[in-house]
């Protein structure tokens, strides 16, 4: 029944955080509710008994990525400009409304063949979870199953990812990293964005 | 930068804490939640902090740039090199049998060394994502 109410009441939180992010323009704020709706997502983990995926999300979507979007911030302007405004429109508003509506209900139609949370029977949990569940403790001795999954069974997708997040690295230093004397055109440029 | 009593008291309060809780969860990820991703975040969350306070100088001379980026190869040097190593053991690419002296013990020790390097690479480039959007304001 407790579970039933937190599982509410954290999910129409995520909600209202959603909605309040579309409807705001002050980049300030929408990077601070980005941080909350990544805790309120680390806390919907915590309620699924995934405290690995809890930590990840905690530390990397509320933590570093609201400092790095502030980063940015500190580089842009703290307001998005209203452009729906002047901008003409190419189109009557009711068409995209439509397709959402439409992709909304196909995906609420999807989920009614997902089995249910946790269910037994489901195909995540018969095939190689099992597996994992009854060897892990007596292959490697590590009681956190998640760690030897990650780290022993599935070595490669973890050297996988360790490299993807190292290219990322590369790629931000290729772009914007290091120093580099600013050519004049550029700076010019810089200077005359402020009303462009 | 005009100088915060109370920021520059808290953040040096705090961050030989959180570089000390994210050796506990680089270390401890055996046996609890976590593991080399989260600890490199967490630990690059500490040198962020003083980044923030202190200025981006005085953060850089910490630790250079070019130490970063030497730290981000070595983490994937490490994971791909106990790979190497279990090979020239004859077993297969990352199987840590052999390392050690028996089965669970060179899991054990694979395990160890394989999260280490996944924690190098992930604080350092984190820390280096940070440099470069933060030091891009400077001119």
């Amino acid at each position: 029944m407790i579970d039933i109410v937190i599982d509410f009441t954290l999910l129409s939180f995520l909600v209202i955080t959603a909605i309040a992010i579309v409807r705001m323009t002050n980049l300030f704020a929408i990077v601070m509710l980005f941080g909350i709706f990544s805790l309120l997502s680390a806390g919907l983990f915590v309620v699924m008994d995934a405290p690995d995926v809890a930590f990840t999300e905690a530390a990397v979507g509320a933590g570093i990525s609201t400092v790095l979007m502030l980063a940015t911030l500190a580089l842009t302007k703290h307001a998005e400009k209203p452009s729906f405004e002047e901008a003409p429109r190419g189109h009557k508003p009711w068409l995209p409304l439509l397709v959402v509506t439409v992709t909304g209900a196909a995906l609420v139609y999807g989920t009614w063949d997902i089995p249910g949370f946790g269910a037994p029977d489901a195909p995540a949990q018969t095939h190689v979870a099992q597996y994992y569940i009854e060897n892990a403790m007596k292959d490697t001795g590590v009681p956190n199953i998640v760690t030897a999954v990650l780290a022993s069974y599935r070595g490669f997708d973890t050297l996988g990812e360790v490299t993807v997040i190292f290219t990322a690295a590369v790629a931000v230093l290729l772009l914007i990293g290091g120093r580099r004397s600013t050519p004049p055109s550029r700076s010019k440029a810089e200077g005359t964005s402020d009303e462009a | 930068m005009k100088p915060d009593l109370i920021l520059h008291v808290i953040a040096k309060f705090l961050i030989p804490l959180i570089i000390l809780f994210a050796l506990y969860v680089q270390f401890h990820g055996d046996f609890g939640p976590g593991g080399g991703f989260q600890a490199g975040v967490i630990f690059s969350a500490a040198f962020i902090l003083y980044s923030l306070v202190f200025g981006l100088d005085n953060a850089e001379k910490i630790i250079p740039a070019h130490w970063l980026r030497i730290l981000a190869a070595l983490g994937v040097l490490i994971y791909a090199g106990v790979g190497i190593a279990s090979l020239f053991l004859g077993a297969n690419y990352l199987d840590y049998t052999p390392l050690g002296s028996n089965q669970i013990a060179g899991q054990h020790i694979g395990i160890l060394l394989v999260e280490l390097g996944v924690g190098i690479t992930v604080a350092a480039a984190m820390l280096i994502m940070f440099f470069a959007f933060a030091g891009r304001g400077r001119e």
